[in-house]
């Protein structure tokens, strides 16, 4: 039986949830941007109107009210971003339990089982699309297809409110007209060595010899030539059989530089105790922890350590990155931004050996420890309690991000090519 | 123009976990017995912004559509009101 499987994007999806809850900025130019004055000042998303501006993701507010100077920029509700993401999901569970999210504002489903019980694909795309309005307010556009990649390049073919069927029928009229770029893993550098090639739509991909894409851009090339033919057979993963997490982390951008280790410290402390307590969540322990730093100049540096042992310990976690960060930065230029990272991870509960120097009592207490400032966050919030250190500096370190950096980016390959 | 107007409502939560609203508590202190509720369904309201449970009451002969918008209650109220 051939595959059904439908790609669903939720158009312009924050600004579309801001415009729905305010109706007097609908007609306007829209932008959601975070705070500037706390240095998030970039466009994160915005309306059908502002497009026309030609306004970039990602681009600096400043940049972006001079080329629309009437934008109306609104603050992120990442709470109410996730209540609708959900109340999407809800309809879509009404159909098929096959759903796999793809970050907040898309997913793919199959319904190969389910849909010649509404009188075939494209009428089952929408009857969703014409649910999602009328319930929630907002537009989707839906790419029904046999593969997951042709869904996705079919929920972007037509926007916004639209449904595109990609068929084996059609796909070579409709996907392979469609420039390289447009496909997936297509980023910047692999479309400029296509180009070099004299490849430049998806079609040239398809009809391009697969070993000779393998020797132009190694595995990956074997992979687009599947892509752009339609051989991708890749299932869509119910997401409670997507692969555990890999790795943990949480970075902020400072609301002002730092300027010495002290105000480094505490906020590595408020990261770590952040990436800790997710941790302990999981119920994993780390065997690397990783700091990234991003100076004034917005240079960066990235690096890691082993630990002997692994932990869950927030003190640890904080005191591996500080000496991290003190063996690899000189402290020339000031600090804009600072990550904390753990990944390599063993089950809670994996027996360890430890060596006749490590004091486990002491280990044993700290654990007792976290776990009650744990229990006590989670039922009282996370600013209830906090290390007395912290409150030397609360400009910088007065920040959740445990509960606020709930978003996480995902990729499309579950693992190594 | 229509606005979003949250109200106080008296409502009769069933054994099974339905919630019917019986009346609403207005502004201005007046309260509006809902006479019937013709349709419960999920849906947004573009004219005051917002989306959740909709009912469509009729009160005192006009049709008026309540929200029952996560756990707050809203009407779409015209602008004068």
């Amino acid at each position: 039986m051939e595959r059904i499987i439908f790609h669903i994007d939720c158009n312009k999806f924050y600004a579309s949830v801001e415009c729905l809850h305010r109706p007097e900025i609908r007609n306007k130019p829209v932008a959601v941007g975070g705070s500037e004055q706390s240095r998030h000042g970039i466009i994160l998303t915005k309306n059908e109107i502002a497009s026309k501006y030609d306004l970039k993701v990602g681009e600096p507010l400043w940049s972006a009210r001079k080329k629309c100077p009437n934008l109306v920029i609104i603050p992120p509700n990442f709470p109410l971003y996730m209540r609708f993401s959900k109340e999407v999901r809800r309809i879509l569970e009404d159909y098929t339990d096959i759903i796999e999210p793809f970050g907040i504002d898309e997913s793919w489903i199959d319904v190969s089982a389910v849909a010649h019980l509404y009188g075939g694909a494209e009428k089952l795309a929408n009857i969703i699309r014409e649910r999602v309005k009328q319930e929630l307010g907002i537009t989707v556009s839906i790419g029904v297809s046999f593969n997951k990649i042709f869904a996705k390049l079919g929920s972007d073919y037509k926007k916004p409110d639209a449904v595109t069927v990609i068929s084996k029928e059609n796909f070579k009229e409709v996907v392979w007209p469609l420039p390289a770029n447009d496909l997936l893993y297509i980023g910047p550098a692999t479309y400029h060595t296509l180009q070099k090639h004299y490849r430049y739509t998806i079609g040239d991909v398809a009809q391009t010899d697969c070993q000779t894409l393998q020797k132009w851009l190694g595995k990956i090339g074997i992979l687009l030539h599947s892509y752009a033919n339609g051989y991708d057979l890749t299932p869509v993963c119910k997401s409670e059989l997507m692969p555990n997490i890999k790795s943990i982390s949480n970075s902020t951008t400072l609301p002002r530089d730092l300027k010495n280790f002290d105000e480094v410290k505490a906020v590595v402390f408020v990261l770590a105790e952040s990436v800790g307590r997710r941790l302990r969540e999981q119920g994993f322990k780390c065997s690397v922890v990783k700091i990234y730093l991003r100076d004034k100049d917005l240079s960066t540096v990235s690096t890691q350590k082993k630990l002997k042992y692994p932990t869950d310990i927030t003190r640890e976690i904080s005191k591996t990155a500080c000496s991290l960060f003190l063996n690899n930065y000189k402290f020339d230029k000031p600090i804009r931004s600072l990550g904390v990272s753990v990944t390599d991870f063993c089950a809670v509960d994996c027996p360890l050996q430890y060596d006749f120097f490590v004091d486990a009592q002491k280990k044993a207490k700290l654990e007792t420890i976290d776990k009650t400032v744990d229990t006590l966050k989670k039922r009282y919030g996370n600013f209830a309690l906090q290390s007395a250190s912290l409150l030397k500096s609360v400009d910088i370190t007065h920040f959740n991000p445990h509960d606020d950096h709930t978003i996480h980016p995902v990729g499309v390959l579950k693992g190594k090519i | 123009m229509c606005k979003k107007v949250y109200v106080e409502v008296f409502a009769k939560f069933e054994k099974d976990g339905n919630i019917i609203p019986i009346s609403i508590l207005w502004q201005d202190g007046t309260i509006y017995k809902l006479d019937k509720i013709t349709n419960i369904c999920v849906a947004a309201s573009l004219k005051a912004g917002g989306s959740g449970i909709r009912y469509t009451c009729i009160i005192k002969g006009v049709q008026t559509y309540l929200f029952l918008e996560k756990d707050r209650w809203f009407v779409e109220a015209k602008e004068s009101e």
